[in-house]
């Protein structure tokens, strides 16, 4: 739709993944084919394991951190594998070539992309693998595959014969696998598509999933890891003295990023962690504070950005505007506040070392642990559990790593490495600063005709995927910063400024920064020209029919027209990312300086839904993420420290704020688009514009504060 | 070393008295439902129950649980209120990441064993103490009514 296109991001990606190198550390399964896992269980593929017992196995390539992939993925698989749903096991695949994600150039779970990118991957797996046990039948019974039919497991033949897969595995295994399969027509499909119930949720609902934090290995120890306050400060000296004679310590030992407390329980290690006295070794972070940042961020807006965007010419159609209008929005840094604090555990020995634990990034957990332990990538195992949240948190391995350099450390054995919760507040890779210059032009009957967009922020993906960054542009940094509405002249650059302050990944990344700007400066412009916010709107998108089609339906839905309650009012948003249309609105009330926010409409059109369950749910959670961040979100530094610690001084939503959420969703015959993270984007902007419905006045910062 | 009564089981475990009910759960015992969050009862990962009431295992010494009942999710589901909590979670499809709801649950069923037909203010106030990044309460509130209107059928 517009010139920053998935496509484009995703060469970059791959651009990125083959000259970044460490993206290539997987170990290749052989041809997609065996290692089975015990002498019963056969593989006709890398997705689908099937034992002697019946039992069939389908393996996630994808972290399950509460998006679905866990439920979702191995429905695509079991759909065309003719398999019972109900009946199979899931498993998160090991690190492997043949498990990286094409979108992203790398074994990661993020960018909304794990439905899009396994949509026909993983139902073209299932075929084949079925295929190869029809063959395996027609083989044995001596009659043609075509006249076999396989449904729930089980392979009949034309006079009446039957095969259960586990009887017909291993034969199926051994065959080739077939080029060319046909897919099954979407009348026949009996789960995709369907709002099926999660796979996941008994274990989670009767306590026995297995996250990071209840990895048990025999004889293992835990770890607390001291970090400098001043996150890149090192360790100048330390005393263990007293920490080495408190109860249950086995070892104190240094590490790149602090002094690790090993000990047989977690509470003994961090009690004596908390014992230790260590001098740091501070460093340049020290010298930063928020209020700096802020000055140095609006400093840098002043070099020329790099262009992402032209149309028409700004100048020429601002000369003959009736109206013209500037406004500057700043957004803060933010923690990823995952339920379940950073930790990981590691194993060392000799020629192997084990990870366990929660990463949305396998093959950079293996990378990094071959790196520390000075082993070869493939004598590393990773093995992922359940993540407790991620939101792009556990794409980053700074804990994989840490915990590997304790076992190395401590002369090898399993430990695992726990944060408390204030070190995973104060050393996070938070989400960037951003500063937005808007400019823009009306014409005489209120008509925009120049809409102007200079983001200044820093780049996560120069840190991570440098080679990924050209020309001064970083694609994760420009999402939804070409905006669909019919605007002759527009002008779209950035400018990539580090504050020295380390940043990453955050759910719906610079779509949640991006759409904040556009969104709130679309809502001026209306109020300029003097009309009203959805009509504006509705009036530039004649091009975008399914962007103008959420954008009603969540305002019949919002019942837009109709008069609310006294003290009652609305906002809306509108945005194209991740290639889902969605439109918000927002109610909100606001008494004193409390913004309450009652209900939230949203409608969206994510092509084919796989499962519209768990679609609602990705709705419904996706905006009370984003929520947290536009009514409370703000990281701050002082002396170098974060300055947020925990729940109290870093408030999330919480129950009471909950609001009600209505899910328009749109059936579309479109390939599937991202949902996980588009909507955490809106609702800043919807309640902000709603904010300003209420009361007249304009926020332009987030969090939102009515002084 | 200190006698503790979970799930209706005497269990004795050798720990300082000033441990967190919480860690002598979870790494003395293996009972690893009940999950670390914040360490300062300010999110509900933690709760479990002491006497019956939600409790924040993660700052509540060992020695002031002994002599009294405590239930992990562990030991819910032999609770006729613990399973409809349960069930009504698993219909309504409520966790996603599902590293907060052992406490949500935990927090949810001490709610329907004092108030059995909770108002939404109920729910507010019994559960505000339970954060979930995830946002999955819309469906927590829906799932405590469900359970309440199963118990009064």
């Amino acid at each position: 739709m517009e010139p920053i296109t998935d496509l484009s991001r995703r060469d970059f990606l791959k651009t990125g993944a083959a000259a970044g190198g460490v993206l290539l550390l997987g170990v290749a399964l052989p041809e997609g084919r065996a290692q089975a896992a015990a002498a019963t269980t056969s593989m006709p593929n890398a997705w689908v394991k099937i034992g002697s017992d019946d039992s069939i196995t389908i393996l996630s390539a994808r972290s399950e951190m509460g998006q679905g992939v866990y439920t979702a993925l191995p429905t695509l698989v079991a759909e065309e594998l003719e398999v019972d749903l109900a009946k199979i096991k899931v498993e998160i695949a090991p690190a492997g070539a043949v498990y990286v994600n094409s979108l992203l150039g790398g074994q990661i779970t993020g960018g909304s992309t794990s439905v899009v990118e396994g949509y026909d991957k993983l139902r073209v797996a299932g075929a084949q693998a079925r295929t190869m046990l029809v063959a395996a039948a027609a083989q044995k019974w001596g009659v043609d595959p075509s006249a076999c039919r396989a449904a729930g497991g089980v392979v009949q033949g034309p006079g009446g014969e039957k095969a259960s897969y586990g009887q017909l595995a291993e034969a199926a295994s051994k065959l080739p696998v077939p080029a060319d399969v046909k897919l099954k027509d979407h009348k026949d499909w009996r789960y995709v598509g369907k709002p099926i119930n999660r796979l996941d949720s008994a274990a989670k609902i009767d306590g026995t999933a297995e996250y990071g934090m209840d990895v048990k290995l025999p004889g293992m120890l835990y770890a607390s890891l001291a970090q400098c306050p001043v996150i890149g400060g090192k360790v100048a000296s330390f005393d263990a003295a007293r920490a080495k004679a408190m109860p249950g310590v086995k070892h104190v030992v240094p590490i790149t990023d602090g002094v690790a407390v090993v000990a047989e329980s977690w509470w003994q290690a961090k009690s004596a962690r908390d014992a230790l006295d260590i001098k740091w070794d501070e460093g340049a972070g020290r010298a930063l504070d928020s209020e700096g940042i802020s000055a140095a961020l609006k400093a840098a807006a002043a070099k020329p950005g790099a262009v992402i965007k032209k149309l028409g010419d700004v100048d020429a159609g601002a000369k003959g505007a009736a109206k013209t209008l500037q406004a500057d929005y700043e957004l803060p840094f933010l923690a990823h506040a995952a339920m379940e604090p950073m930790n990981f555990t590691a194993d060392v020995q000799k020629d192997s070392c084990l990870v366990y634990g929660p990463t949305q990034f396998q093959q950079l957990a293996q990378g990094v642990a071959a790196q520390v332990t000075g082993l070869k990538p493939e004598q590393v195992t990773v093995k992922t559990t359940f993540l407790g949240g991620g939101f792009g948190r556990r794409i980053d391995v700074d804990f994989v790593g840490q915990a590997a350099e304790i076992s190395k450390a401590m002369g090898g054995g399993p430990v695992k490495l726990v944060w408390t919760r204030e070190d995973d507040m104060t050393h996070d890779f938070y989400r960037p600063t951003s500063y937005h210059q808007m400019s823009g032009a009306l014409d005489a009957q209120g008509r925009p005709v120049v809409l102007k967009f200079h983001l200044t922020s820093p780049s996560v993906t120069s840190r991570l995927f440098p080679p990924v960054v050209k020309d001064g542009v970083d694609p994760f940094m420009t999402e939804a910063a070409a905006v669909p509405y019919d605007i002759p002249n527009q002008l779209a650059d950035v400018v990539i400024h580090d504050t020295g302050l380390r940043v990453g990944y955050w759910r719906s990344v610079s779509h949640a920064l991006n759409s904040f700007a556009y969104e709130s400066f679309m809502d001026e412009l209306a109020a300029a020209a003097g009309k009203d916010p959805y009509e504006f709107r509705r009036a530039l998108l004649d091009k975008q029919p399914r962007l103008k089609h959420v954008l009603e339906l969540a305002a019949q839905g919002a019942g837009w027209s109709t008069k609310l309650p006294a003290g009652r009012a609305r906002g809306i948003a509108l945005m194209d990312g991740y290639g889902t249309a969605m439109c918000q609105v927002a109610e909100v009330s606001v008494t004193g300086n409390k913004v309450r926010v009652h209900r939230v409409v949203v409608a969206a059109d994510p092509g084919r839904m796989v499962n519209p369950n768990i679609v609602r749910q990705q709705l419904e959670g996706s905006i009370i993420f984003g929520l947290s961040a536009a009514l409370y979100g703000e990281v701050t530094l002082k002396e170098g420290r974060v300055q947020q610690t925990n729940f109290n001084n870093y408030p999330v939503v919480r129950m009471p704020e909950s609001p009600a959420i209505d899910i328009q969703l749109v059936e579309s015959d479109l390939k599937p688009a991202g949902i996980g993270e588009p909507g955490t984007a809106l609702i800043g902007p919807a309640v902000a514009n709603a904010v300003f419905a209420a009361t007249g006045k304009r926020l332009r910062k987030l969090p939102l504060k009515l002084v | 070393m200190i006698t503790l009564d979970i799930n209706g089981q005497a269990r004795s475990v050798d720990a300082d008295p000033a441990t967190p009910l919480l860690w002598v759960l979870r790494d003395t015992l293996g009972l690893t439902g009940t999950k670390f969050g914040c360490g300062m009862a300010l999110c509900g990962a933690c709760t479990v129950h002491v006497d019956g009431r939600p409790v924040r295992s993660c700052s509540t010494p060992v020695s002031l649980a002994t002599g009294k009942k405590i239930t992990t999710i562990e030991g819910l589901g032999t609770s006729a209120i613990g399973q409809k909590v349960q069930a009504a979670w698993a219909s309504l499809d409520v966790p996603q990441c599902g590293y907060c709801q052992v406490g949500q649950i935990m927090s949810a069923a001490a709610l329907l064993a004092a108030k059995p037909n909770p108002t939404d203010g109920d729910i507010d106030t019994a559960m505000a103490g339970n954060i979930c990044r995830c946002g999955t309460y819309p469906r927590i509130r829906a799932a405590i009514h469900s359970a309440a209107g199963q118990k009064g059928a």
